[in-house]
């Protein structure tokens, strides 16, 4: 006799218990604190922040570690805690200009007000497994430090736009969408698009962005700057009527220079694409920036034929809680479905040997 | 009947609102499901929140129910029909969890019932409403892949794209092969998708009694179907509606008007089939274990 | 803000009781549903009133409504909606004679649900009698007796029904009854 099957709650049970079991490894090595993960691992921080879509690196190394590593499985634990949490209002514009700077080059000028500033940076650095990090307890050397602190450091894409060949930008005091509280809808305005991008996929905006340099959405870009470092986020609350400081956060910004071969109402000349991240993330601003004037082809008048231009493309496909869900329930049982595809594919073959029988006879 | 409803849990979860969502987020949905019911299968966008549960494993259907439910209901949670598959215990389990609410496995005593797949063999009453989960509301989508090209066609009810690509099954295969998430007509205006629920289960939705609900997390859509309201399987008079069903009894109840699941039972083709409704099926068996004891 | 009297008891789940009665009512055009609240109202406010829009409006949602000063400190306290011009209104609020329903948002074709709900206050709502309803929501049919309809309902209703899918949504609230009439609902006078 047939007995259906059951017990799908302990099976649940003794799976997270086993979960949690492997997420502590072996018991002889020691446990990572969160207080490590946040600064020893402070682009997992980081990156986790962006996509989660909130500045906690508290909250965003306690979900690293939940999610024994699985960056994406961090975020999703992080929008998961932020999406319950009161409204108090929206803080001010951040103004870029005001940043405390570690970083800042340019790859557009030689030199330029402010100079070039390479700060903490992976590049130029020749990536040899240095097994000296093996060996424990070793002690790292302050880096050396500038005599003065960075200060007075004028945008690049201003520079440009002060001689008209950038740009720029529309101002509007409307209030910008917020797609933490309502739905995508297309045409989507470009504080929208950059929402989205900045919370968007790291691997998907990279290879989004590396494909219209390789002449999928015909862009010419220039960094023209990025800037890395922190700043200062103010608040007004209603009852005071002047801002006061909630703190600071750690953020970058890219200036992609673009040409514009102009239209019939404007002279040619540079258009910018955008980023602004959380964090420290050139990859991800990069690639946010290069996206952005990508998706901007409608609003300049330019043909749409890549993907990266392809405005319900790229926002419906960049967020990667939505992807990772979707994808991932595959996994959930179908079998109701697949049952009624059998009988289906068995009455059409059915139907075919028929056909074939009957021609035969 | 034996009364099986679990009694609620004293409290709900610390630290969080009865039913998990924040009250504006529960009338912002709310909102979007009153103008829903006005506007049966119209696919309304509504600003889905993240939830605890991944999107595509019933974050629409669980942020319908977090919003409909009260402390006076008794929830009923079903994945493939069945209430003890992992993904049906996973949210029962939130729900009690967060709003200490009554559960069950009998689709009699339940007055929310939330399904992904299938719709209970039992018909469902006035006093019921059935949440469904919806991977991808836009019955459009794969012919028409853009929202705001599929948002136009609604509008102006053109819903040719559907029929050619019906008609060109029936021209090559003779039928249409179709088998699940098959098309609707409600009301005779809006052309919906009744979720990925078999075929079969379709002619259930036509003029039910209960409040269907339908929550889209990922897609951020919400629609609805009155009671009572005509929900038609898009044919042609020459090609019916057919709904399939695998042509056999169920090998625990007998029954030869359910949906049947297939089992396999060895690896030399054994193969057999049961009810896909386990508390419909369950209820088959006692009763016909009462009469032979009588 | 002195002299406010309380709104919800318990937000969460008054708010969910009374959501529920509205779905209900909406669901089921023409039944009756009671919202059961037991609120100290300015005047002119009735208890189904004051429910359905403690339940639904917010910060969120453009409101409109005849009710005077009273009435209005004791909403807007409570529920914080944005007053705005009736003919952009998400909820508008008749406790006399209503604004004429085609001069109300009624959504597009794309977006119909981007239309008003009208809350119209009325002396009595009876079950088995009155108009002959008909529609989404109705087996066969239900009888409503609206004291106090406003003038010439009926005739703006059906214009109302015929822009379908666009159109305004109407609730009826008397005391702490209340019965909806959703765009789809045929009416017939009795």
């Amino acid at each position: 006799m047939y007995v259906a099957v059951k017990g799908g709650e302990r099976a649940i049970s003794a799976a997270h218990a086993w979960l949690d079991e492997t997420r502590r490894g072996d018991p002889a090595v020691p446990e990572l604190t969160v207080a490590q993960i946040e600064q020893q691992m402070g682009l997992a921080v980081d990156r986790v922040m962006a996509e989660g879509s909130c500045h906690d690196r508290f909250l965003a190394a306690l979900a690293i570690k939940q999610a024994k590593g699985d960056l994406i499985e961090a975020a999703f634990l992080l929008r998961a805690y932020r999406t319950t949490l009161p409204r108090f209002g929206a803080s001010e514009p951040l103004e870029t200009t005001a940043m405390r700077l570690r970083r800042r080059i340019s790859a557009t000028y030689k030199d330029l007000p402010g100079g070039q500033v390479l700060g903490p940076t992976f590049d130029y650095t020749h990536r040899l497994l240095d097994f000296a990090l093996a060996a424990e307890g070793s002690e790292c050397p302050a880096a050396p430090e500038a005599a003065s602190p960075v200060a007075d450091v004028p945008r690049v894409t201003e520079l440009l736009a002060r001689e008209g060949l950038m740009q720029r930008e529309a101002t509007s005091e409307a209030e910008p969408g917020d797609l933490t509280r309502q739905p995508l809808t297309f045409p989507a305005e470009r504080p929208v698009r950059l929402q989205n991008l900045a919370r968007g996929d790291e691997g998907f905006l990279l290879a989004l962005g590396y494909s219209t340099q390789r002449g999928y959405g015909n862009a010419h870009p220039f960094v023209g700057e990025i800037r890395v470092g922190h700043i200062a986020v103010e608040f007004t609350p209603p009852e005071l009527g002047f801002p006061i400081e909630l703190g600071e956060i750690g953020i970058t910004e890219c200036q992609m220079v673009n040409q514009f071969k102009g239209s019939r109402t404007e002279p040619a000349q540079f258009t910018r694409g955008y980023g602004l991240v959380f964090g420290h993330g050139e990859r991800r601003a990069m690639s946010m920036a290069l996206v952005d004037r990508g998706l901007r082809a409608r609003e300049l008048d330019e043909d749409i034929t890549a993907p990266a231009q392809d405005e319900e493309f790229v926002l419906y496909h960049s967020d990667n809680i939505e992807a990772t869900g979707f994808v991932e329930h595959l996994k959930l049982p179908h079998y109701v479905d697949f049952q009624s595809e059998l009988e289906n594919l068995r009455t059409i073959r059915r139907t075919a040997e028929q056909a074939r029988q009957e021609a035969a006879e | 009947m034996t009364i099986t409803v679990v009694p609620p849990a004293p409290s709900t979860l610390e630290g969080y609102n009865f039913a998990y969502l924040d009250e504006a987020t529960k009338r912002m949905i709310r909102r979007a499901l009153l103008k829903a019911v006005a506007i049966p299968g119209h696919q309304i966008p509504f600003g889905a929140r993240e939830m605890p549960l991944p999107y595509g494993w019933g974050t629409g259907g669980i942020q319908v129910t977090a919003s409909i439910l009260g402390p006076t209901d008794t929830l009923k949670v079903i994945d493939q029909g069945a209430d003890d598959t992992t993904n049906a215990i996973s949210i029962r389990r939130f729900f009690t969890r967060v709003a200490g609410v009554a559960t069950t496995e009998h689709t009699a005593e339940a007055t929310v019932v939330q399904t992904r797949h299938r719709i209970p063999e039992r018909t469902l009453r006035e006093d019921q409403i059935i949440v469904y989960q919806v991977p991808q509301p836009e019955p459009l989508f794969r012919l028409e892949p853009r929202r705001m090209e599929t948002k136009r066609l609604h509008a102006l009810a053109d819903y040719g794209l559907m029929h050619v690509r019906l008609y060109e099954d029936i021209a090559r295969l003779g039928h249409i092969a179709k088998a699940y998430d098959y098309p609707v007509m409600v009301n005779r205006r809006y052309l919906m998708s009744p979720s990925p629920i078999p075929a079969f289960d379709n002619p259930k939705m036509h003029r039910m009694p209960a409040l269907q609900l339908f929550g889209a997390g990922r897609e951020k859509r919400i629609y609805a179907i009155p009671p009572y309201t005509e929900v038609r399987s898009l044919d042609f008079e020459d090609h019916p509606f057919r709904p399939i069903r695998a042509p056999h009894a169920c090998a625990l109840c007998g029954s030869r008007d359910t949906y049947l699941d297939e089992v396999i039972t060895d690896d030399a083709g054994g193969r057999l089939f049961v009810c896909s409704d386990t508390d419909f099926c369950a209820e088959r068996q006692a009763d016909s274990a009462k009469e032979a004891a009588e | 803000m002195t002299g406010l009297t309380p709104g919800f008891a318990d937000p969460a789940l008054d708010a969910q009781a009374s959501f529920r009665a509205v779905l209900e009512a909406m669901s089921r055009p023409g039944r009756i549903q009671r919202t059961g609240s037991s609120l100290h109202l300015p005047a002119p406010l009735g208890q189904a009133t004051a429910a359905v829009l403690l339940a639904l409006a917010d910060a969120d949602t453009g409101f409109a409504h005849d009710a005077g000063a009273a009435a209005e400190a004791w909403l807007r306290f409570h529920c914080g909606m944005p007053l705005v011009p009736a003919g952009e209104a998400t909820f508008v609020l008749a406790t006399g004679a209503p604004p004429a329903l085609a001069t109300l948002c009624q959504g597009s074709e794309e977006e119909p649900q981007a239309s008003a709900t009208l809350v119209i206050q009325v002396a009595g709502l009876a079950e088995d009698e009155g108009w002959h309803l008909t529609g989404p929501g109705i087996e066969t049919e239900h009888r409503l007796r609206v004291d106090g309809a406003p003038e010439g309902f009926v005739a703006a209703w059906a214009a109302n029904r015929a822009g379908f899918p666009c159109g305004v949504d109407v609730v009826l609230c008397a005391g702490d009854r209340l019965a909806a009439l959703p765009r789809t609902v045929m009416i017939a006078e009795g």
